[in-house]
């Protein structure tokens, strides 16, 4: 079966003042819906439009060469959508609770120095792409970032929470100003998914 | 001696309906002058302080190769445009177009193509070719031709700041509209020197 696009877990206003409705229309209905599109005409006629996105991610050198680098872009792109939308929500902010920030605390130095961490990898991230909060493979949390849509998943992370640096992810609101973006981020991530997300990856 | 931030070559509202006002006054007035500034931060007290952005351009990475080359790329576009431009290019410059893409119309087309398929932030340059004849190309975020060696012609900034305010994520649009701005009396003179 074909890629869809995921349907949006809350309305296109519901994350205002923080990040504006018209973004999140355009975003969804327009930016993801395209990466979907052109992931689903990359994959035709391959073995692989049955796997999940997160698996062809995961697995991409399944991919033909003469295909893969627009399953990278238009793959990672579906992957790295579909989670952001999960990790926002109107009821989000505030900070991680139980194992994940036990893990934030003695991995990554506290919220305080984690904040600041992703903060710099969104910001330094030049040009188009993501930064992430991310699980190894030895179940360590990690920052990082990656260039225009590839995934932490392949190198073998599993990102438990992504922000999309992309100028679209904020133009219309903050233009030039990705710090202001990014401090607006926070104040809508939902911490009981990135957790879910991390049992998950942990387990 | 410091960088400085060039005048743009015409009012901030002179490319409109095709590029407006607002689009200049962040893409000229803010990003641009950030690159000049980030670049001053970063060569103030160094060796690469004195050099010539060209000369940075050939010699630095990182930061500041990204910094240099974004204020050449974008000084260079501004000069791509003109409130006064449109329509094909003459002489020289549009034989050596005609003989590479078979007319002008296929020319525009196969420009538009490239730049519809530069993913993420970068450019689209017409470069002039070894042999005197004409090519597009391709580069990622600041990269830049005179950083190969090679001698750009025309550049088209595909960086989502360059047309999100006035067309969103409708790049091909941006495209469409662009070409009635573009100065081909620079380019032309690009080609000849």
């Amino acid at each position: 079966m074909a890629h869809q696009l995921p349907t949006l877990p809350y309305a296109y206003d519901a994350l205002e003042p923080h990040i504006d409705a018209l973004t999140m229309e355009i975003h969804h209905s327009r930016h993801h819906q395209t990466y979907v599109n052109n992931l689903n005409a990359a994959l035709e006629g391959t073995d692989l439009e049955s796997l999940p996105v997160e698996t062809l991610m995961g697995e991409i050198e399944r991919v033909p060469e003469a295909k893969r680098q627009a399953v990278i872009n238009n793959g990672g792109g579906h992957a790295n959508h579909s989670l952001f939308w999960t990790v926002m929500s109107p009821q989000g902010g505030g900070k991680a609770k139980g194992d994940l920030a036990s893990a934030i605390e003695s991995e990554l130095g506290g919220d305080e120095a984690f904040r600041e961490a992703f903060t710099q990898a969104a910001v330094k991230r030049f040009g188009s792409g993501w930064a992430w909060l991310s699980v190894t493979p030895a179940k360590r949390l990690v920052v990082e970032n990656t260039l225009n849509q590839d995934s932490p998943l392949m190198h073998g992370n599993t990102p438990i929470l992504g922000l999309d640096v992309w100028e679209h992810a904020y133009y219309l609101k903050y233009q030039n100003k990705r710090p202001e973006y990014i401090k607006a981020f926070f104040e809508v991530v939902d911490w009981d998914e990135v957790a879910r997300r991390y049992a998950e990856a942990t387990a | 001696m410091a960088f400085e931030l060039p005048a743009l070559p015409y009012e901030k509202n002179a490319l409109e309906p095709h590029i407006s006002a607002e689009t200049l006054e962040y893409h000229y007035g803010k990003h641009h002058q950030a690159y000049v500034s980030k670049l001053n931060e970063l060569t103030l007290g160094t060796a690469d302080e004195d050099k010539s952005l060209e000369e940075i351009i050939q010699s630095a990475s990182g930061a500041m190769f990204n910094q240099a080359a974004q204020v050449w790329n974008h000084t260079f576009y501004w000069h791509c445009l003109s409130p006064q431009g449109g329509g094909e290019p003459k002489g020289a410059l549009g034989d050596a177009i005609k003989a590479a893409f078979g007319s002008f119309e296929q020319f525009k087309e196969a420009f538009n193509a490239k730049a519809v398929s530069n993913f993420g932030s970068g450019w689209t340059w017409l470069i002039k070719t070894s042999d005197g004849g004409v090519d597009i190309s391709n580069t990622d975020d600041a990269d830049c031709p005179i950083a190969h060696g090679q001698t750009p012609l025309l550049t088209i900034d595909v960086w989502e700041h360059a047309y999100y305010i006035d067309y969103r994520n409708a790049r091909p649009k941006y495209l469409d509209a662009v070409w009635n701005v573009i100065n081909w009396d620079f380019i032309a003179q690009n080609f000849n020197d």
